[in-house]
């Protein structure tokens, strides 16, 4: 309870700070708005020329479109500047000041950093969902908005323990601001459902970074065609995720000789 | 001016030999770009699939031969980035530069001209590995080799001076990120980067006619797997001449304004 609270503290610190900063509100919103355009300019050549892809037809990719504007939302409002911190502390030996506290130090990392403009972008995908979801064919109830928020949960969880694992390979690498470049590349697949790309590709961005969790998955959801057997899946691998980063967070620290000293 | 082909080949020897040091990161770089073109590829496959095998006359093996050669055409696209002006200018790296004989312009040339040797070496292995996993279908004519040869240098002077010209406005405002976020949207779109121009609607094909990204990106991929009948594919190369001369004529414009601007703020 204690780690929540320091985490909200931290949100409200970084969050008052930020806001002083209102141009870029504007900035981020551009940014935001023309990556929305070019993505539905993407959707709306391809449907010049079919009815669906793969099954998928338009309001379901508008929806996973949604899921991937929302989700990269949350990650670079949480995930991401936390792990870029994380690197760069790493890299001037300045993270001493982090493991020196008396919190646990994988929290305290986790949650140092939020770019609140950047949540223009899950605003903006929640505004997409809000226009895709009456276009589907199946109706979204109740159970289905649970499954998608779990489901977003699990993804999220999943994107961050995969982040914690490559950034701790900072600890040994020390420069690994290119692997950031690879990340972004990578999660750029997510803007259509996994399922589209062959087989060697699906498997990499389901199970060597987790895209496939964070955004088909939920959309899976809302769309209905989300199995049992997906979430059970996903709930097991998120487990595991989580507990493999927390040892191999451990291993990092342990091997990390600091700067300052 | 004698001295002027000396300064390239000095200056290219030089960022040849920064980059060779930089090969990881260069690579790393390079890799997370194909990501974009993989993506493109897969979905118009499969939509070429969905519709018999063809849409808008390319196979999924003429997708995969346009998406391929996008990779090095993306990476001669690559230029000073407009966003470092304003480091230039704040950083005082103009004020050296203005100091120098020769127009500044020669020395992003050279750096990144040098460099795209680098690059274009290293694109050679990635491109192998495409080749392996997506089967393009490619036969270009001894011509269309020689077209692409040059077209990719072509592209690239073009964006250079597109982005120089872009890169100038941070002479007169500071609110320039809204300015490039826009002008590289129209080029995702306009380029023939996100999709090959032949099948946007009429109305936009039209539009790039009149705008030199496609000189940049679309026609040098075209020219190389050969869907440009000849008068076309060497009347390219006239159209890239043209933007080039252009675009001199412009920075040249621009240039004398702008440095002049700059001594009134800056030193």
């Amino acid at each position: 309870m204690r780690l929540f609270r320091l985490a909200w503290l931290f949100f409200r610190i970084n969050a008052l700070n930020e806001l002083q900063y209102r141009a870029n509100f504007f900035v981020q919103l551009l940014q935001s708005l023309t990556a929305l355009g070019t993505g539905l300019v993407g959707l709306a050549v391809v449907f010049d020329y079919t009815d669906s892809l793969r099954g998928w037809g338009f309001g379901e990719l508008l929806a996973v479109l949604g899921v991937y504007t929302l989700t990269g939302g949350l990650i670079r409002t949480t995930i991401q500047p936390n792990m870029e911190r994380l690197m760069d502390d790493v890299q001037r030996g300045t993270l001493d000041y982090a493991l020196t506290k008396p919190a646990d130090a994988q929290v305290l990392i986790s949650v140092r950093e939020v770019r609140v403009w950047q949540a223009v972008d899950i605003v903006m995908g929640l505004l997409i969902l809000a226009v895709a979801v009456p276009r589907l064919d199946v109706a979204v109830g109740p159970v289905a908005v649970a499954a998608f928020l779990l489901a977003l949960l699990l993804g999220g969880l999943m994107i961050y323990s995969f982040w914690l694992i490559i950034t701790t390979g900072a600890f040994w690498l020390v420069r690994m601001h290119n692997v950031l470049e690879l990340f972004q590349g990578m999660y750029r697949a997510g803007q259509w459902p996994v399922g589209i790309y062959p087989t060697w590709l699906r498997t990499g961005l389901t199970f060597l970074v987790p895209v496939a969790f964070a955004v088909t998955v939920p959309a899976e959801a809302l769309t209905g065609r989300l199995t049992v057997q997906t979430l059970l899946g996903a709930i097991g691998l998120c487990a595991l995720l989580l507990a493999v980063s927390r040892l191999w967070w451990r291993v990092g620290v342990r091997s990390y000789a600091g700067a300052s000293a | 001016m004698r001295a002027l082909p000396a300064v390239y080949l000095g200056l290219m020897k030089l960022s040849i030999q920064e980059q060779l040091q930089y090969r990881v990161a260069n690579y790393f770089y390079m890799i997370g770009m194909i990501a974009e073109p993989v993506i493109y590829l897969v979905v118009w496959s499969t939509v070429a699939r969905e519709r018999g095998g063809e849409v808008g006359g390319y196979t999924a093996g003429t997708f995969a031969a346009y998406y391929i050669v996008w990779t090095l055409v993306r990476n001669m696209n690559i230029v000073f980035t407009p966003y470092g002006w304003e480091w230039r200018i704040r950083h005082g790296r103009l004020a050296i530069d203005l100091l120098r004989p020769i127009h500044p312009l020669h020395y992003d040339v050279a750096y990144f001209g040098g460099w795209k040797f680098v690059v274009i070496l290293m694109w050679l292995p990635i491109a192998a590995v495409l080749i392996l996993v997506f089967r393009p279908t490619l036969d270009p004519t001894l011509l269309e080799v020689g077209v692409f040869a040059l077209a990719i240098w072509g592209a690239f002077f073009i964006r250079t001076m597109a982005l120089w010209l872009l890169g100038m406005i941070s002479f007169w405002t500071v609110r320039v990120g809204a300015i490039f976020e826009l002008y590289f949207a129209a080029e995702l779109l306009l380029s023939g980067r996100l999709v090959p121009l032949s099948l946007l609607p009429d109305w936009a094909e039209r539009l790039a006619d009149f705008l030199p990204f496609r000189w940049t990106f679309g026609y040098p991929i075209e020219a190389l797997i050969g869907t440009l009948p000849p008068a076309e594919l060497l009347g390219g190369l006239l159209a890239q001449l043209g933007w080039i001369i252009a675009g001199l004529v412009a920075v040249r414009l621009l240039w004398g304004r702008a440095v002049r601007r700059f001594s009134a703020v800056g030193m």
